[in-house]
């Protein structure tokens, strides 16, 4: 079943086009890297997506949704910056997760915790940025939502605790969930991943499975992109 | 894991499985770990973990059973048979470079006898 429908998706700041005319699909069971360099619309597309941006031109469609209450229901938003209050404890964060979705999953949550070893008494303002990302990611991925977007939860972090946030990533994936993770990290996630989609300037350059691109082209999705960026320069 | 750049990562993570079992880190006979925690473990995602393993069933290196997965498969002939596979991989990759250097056949059989006590017990 596809789970988010994108057609003629177009949004603009002022005169200046973050997206273009967008169209694509994408279905359940998989995860997606929404990759291309700052300023091409990911952030952008992400806010639409998750119903936090509602004005924009075009058809999006999200498990036979328009972007609003009944698809944020089934979504797991994370946004780029931090939505925490630096004094409150991660408890009180699961707390408020809890309230807010009816699909949060302690269970997956204080698995979670483990995993990162973070402990619920710990107060965010006393966190590193790697153990703010890990706790983020934690809450994120304990909705038994159907749809993760997950914008950049990987910069800004040290090599090792990437690796660790990325299998947290996978780790209770469900068979029908999609995961759209928007990254210019690519080489890091791409392990993970099942499909690319690269923008520039609002729209698709490139889309495709990642076995299937490296089988074609013999490269990483890091080193393909690069070519793809070159020659769509021209 | 890291993974190279050129091939596709589920006939890598093929590989990588082989060798474990080759090796005897996955004995014959035993039980395959679970898609999920080979796909934590080794950082890719069950889709794709999901391919390799099912391409060692196709292979007839693991069966799959029903109820717990899949088990290594205790014909030990088959093992032996994928060990020489595996082996014969590094093989042409030394084949190929000691060629490049200008190396006869004879020389390379030279440099094998008398390097390989030296390495006695590294493996």
């Amino acid at each position: 079943m596809t789970a988010i429908e994108v057609q003629s998706l177009t949004k603009r700041y002022g005169r200046f086009p973050a997206l273009n005319n967008l169209t694509f699909s994408l279905g359940q069971g998989q995860v997606v890297g929404l990759m291309g360099e700052n300023g091409c619309g990911k952030t952008t597309l992400l806010k639409v997506l998750a119903g936090v941006m509602l004005q924009y031109d075009g058809e999006v469609s999200i498990l036979g949704h328009r972007p609003g209450p009944e698809s944020k229901a089934l979504v797991s938003f994370l946004p780029d910056q931090s939505f925490l209050a630096d004094g409150d404890r991660i408890r009180r964060c699961a707390d408020m997760y809890a309230d807010f979705f009816g699909d949060f999953n302690r269970e997956k949550f204080d698995d979670l915790l483990k995993f990162f070893r973070l402990e619920p008494a710990m107060k965010l303002s006393q966190l590193s940025k790697g153990m703010r990302e890990k706790a983020q990611i934690a809450l994120a991925m304990s909705r038994d939502a159907r749809v993760f977007l997950l914008d950049e939860p990987i910069s800004g972090v040290d090599p090792a605790a990437r690796d660790v946030i990325l299998r947290a990533v996978v780790r209770h994936l469900e068979p029908d969930s999609l995961v759209l993770i928007s990254t210019h990290l690519i080489s890091d996630v791409e392990p993970i991943l099942d499909r690319v989609l690269m923008m520039r300037y609002g729209q698709v350059l490139l889309e495709g499975g990642v076995d299937d691109l490296r089988e074609q082209h013999g490269k990483s999705m890091d080193q393909l992109f690069r070519e793809v960026y070159r020659w769509s320069e021209n | 894991m890291e993974f190279n750049s050129s091939a596709p990562i589920w006939l890598q993570l093929v590989d990588e499985c082989s060798r474990r079992i080759v090796t005897g880190q996955w004995p014959a006979g035993t039980r395959v770990p679970g898609v999920r925690d080979l796909g934590v473990e080794l950082g890719v995602n069950p889709n794709t973990m999901q391919r390799a393993l099912a391409e060692l069933d196709r292979q007839g290196i693991t069966v799959p059973d029903r109820t717990v997965g899949r088990f290594v498969t205790d014909d030990t002939a088959r093992i032996d048979e994928l060990r020489d596979a595996v082996a014969a991989g590094s093989a042409d990759d030394f084949i190929q470079r000691a060629r490049g250097l200008g190396m006869s056949l004879e020389g390379a059989r030279k440099l094998l006898t008398n390097r390989w006590p030296d390495l006695e017990g590294n493996a």
